[in-house]
């Protein structure tokens, strides 16, 4: 196998990380919509930590397409 | 026929107006240019809406309503004591939305024009986290001095853990900035490289000229569409998470935790 195509493969590989990170995202809302449907007066002041959780969840799906992204223009 | 495909061509950095200082190169870029555009779209529409009218009328609502959404944003987070912080909150936010908003205008319709968005480069957005991050750094030493450094330790966080705690504090307070520039810079980069993608697959399956090509431009039409309204919230979240974020890191420098 040449450079090229292990690098194509690898770009492939790393971008697996954003659907684990989309598993992650979903995840997040769906707990947060689970127990604010119980307890909606409770909701609206976790709007924070919602969006705090979402962003850390989705940061490392970011890094996997940075990866993908190095490998295919970087290196 | 098929063109090839070159969804990075869009983050080119242009020189507008050449300039040259010394060995210094400062030419007015596409980039500037846009900062630009959206500083004036800000100024403009702040400017409308500051006439302070007793009865406020729909645009003054407008300005009220986005000046009122970061000022609450800010006393939640932070507190009463977060209230001088409110401003660089608020310029924070409205400058990465406008940016982010401006880089979706359909100016390609223009032959010779594209749009260009600032925050899709990590040297702005870099630039925009390290400026947060040296604030929460003054900040917290102007207030605390060298107790500080407490933030690396936990309430409550038993003697025989902090020496594996205190390592995985300082490196999650050191990340904070890479994180705060990285997710606003791969957000919209992302975005622009899906719908040049995608937008590329309309043009030539259009222009293929047989039926499968037709049914893929088609299809890949539709899925820009809501593609389209997607990037309009990512824009829109990003720009509150950077501002989110600010404020939580503010808060933990404030209040220490």
């Amino acid at each position: 196998m040449d450079l090229q195509s292990a690098k194509m493969i690898g770009a492939g590989l790393a971008a697996i990380g954003t659907g684990a990170a989309a598993i992650g995202v979903g995840f997040v809302f769906g707990q947060f919509l689970n127990s604010a449907l119980r307890n909606p007066a409770a909701a609206d002041g976790q709007q924070g930590r919602l969006f705090l959780g979402f962003a850390l969840a989705e940061l490392l799906g970011l890094m996997a397409f940075t990866v993908a992204l190095l490998i295919l223009f970087v290196f | 026929m098929a063109g090839k495909i070159d969804p990075m061509h869009q983050f080119t950095v242009e020189p507008l107006v050449p300039l040259h200082i010394g060995r210094y190169d400062i030419s007015l870029t596409n980039s500037a240019a846009w900062m630009i555009a959206a500083l004036v779209v800000i100024a403009l529409f702040m400017w409308g809406g500051m006439k302070r009218q007793v009865v406020p009328g729909r645009w003054q609502m407008a300005v009220e309503g986005l000046t009122g959404f970061i000022d609450d944003l800010v006393q939640v987070n932070i507190g009463p004591e977060g209230k001088k912080f409110t401003p660089y909150i608020f310029s924070l936010f409205t400058f990465i939305l406008v940016a982010n908003l401006l880089g979706l205008l359909p100016l390609a319709i223009v032959p010779g024009w594209h749009p260009f968005t600032p925050t899709s480069h990590f040297s702005i957005t870099g630039l925009l986290a390290i400026m947060s991050f040296s604030l929460v750094l003054i900040v917290g030493f102007w207030r605390h001095g060298f107790h500080f450094f407490s933030l690396f330790v936990p309430h409550g966080t038993p003697v025989y853990m902090l020496p594996l705690i205190i390592p995985i504090e300082i490196v999650s307070f050191l990340v904070r900035p890479f994180s705060l520039a990285l997710r606003l810079f791969v957000a919209m980069m992302s975005g622009h490289i899906l719908m040049d993608v995608f937008g590329s697959f309309i043009a030539n399956g259009f222009g293929a000229g047989s039926p499968v090509g037709f049914g893929v431009g088609v299809i890949s039409f539709i899925f820009i569409v809501g593609v389209g309204a997607l990037e309009l919230l990512v824009c829109a979240l990003q720009a509150y998470v950077f501002a989110l974020l600010t404020s939580l890191y503010l808060n933990d420098a404030i209040n220490l935790h």
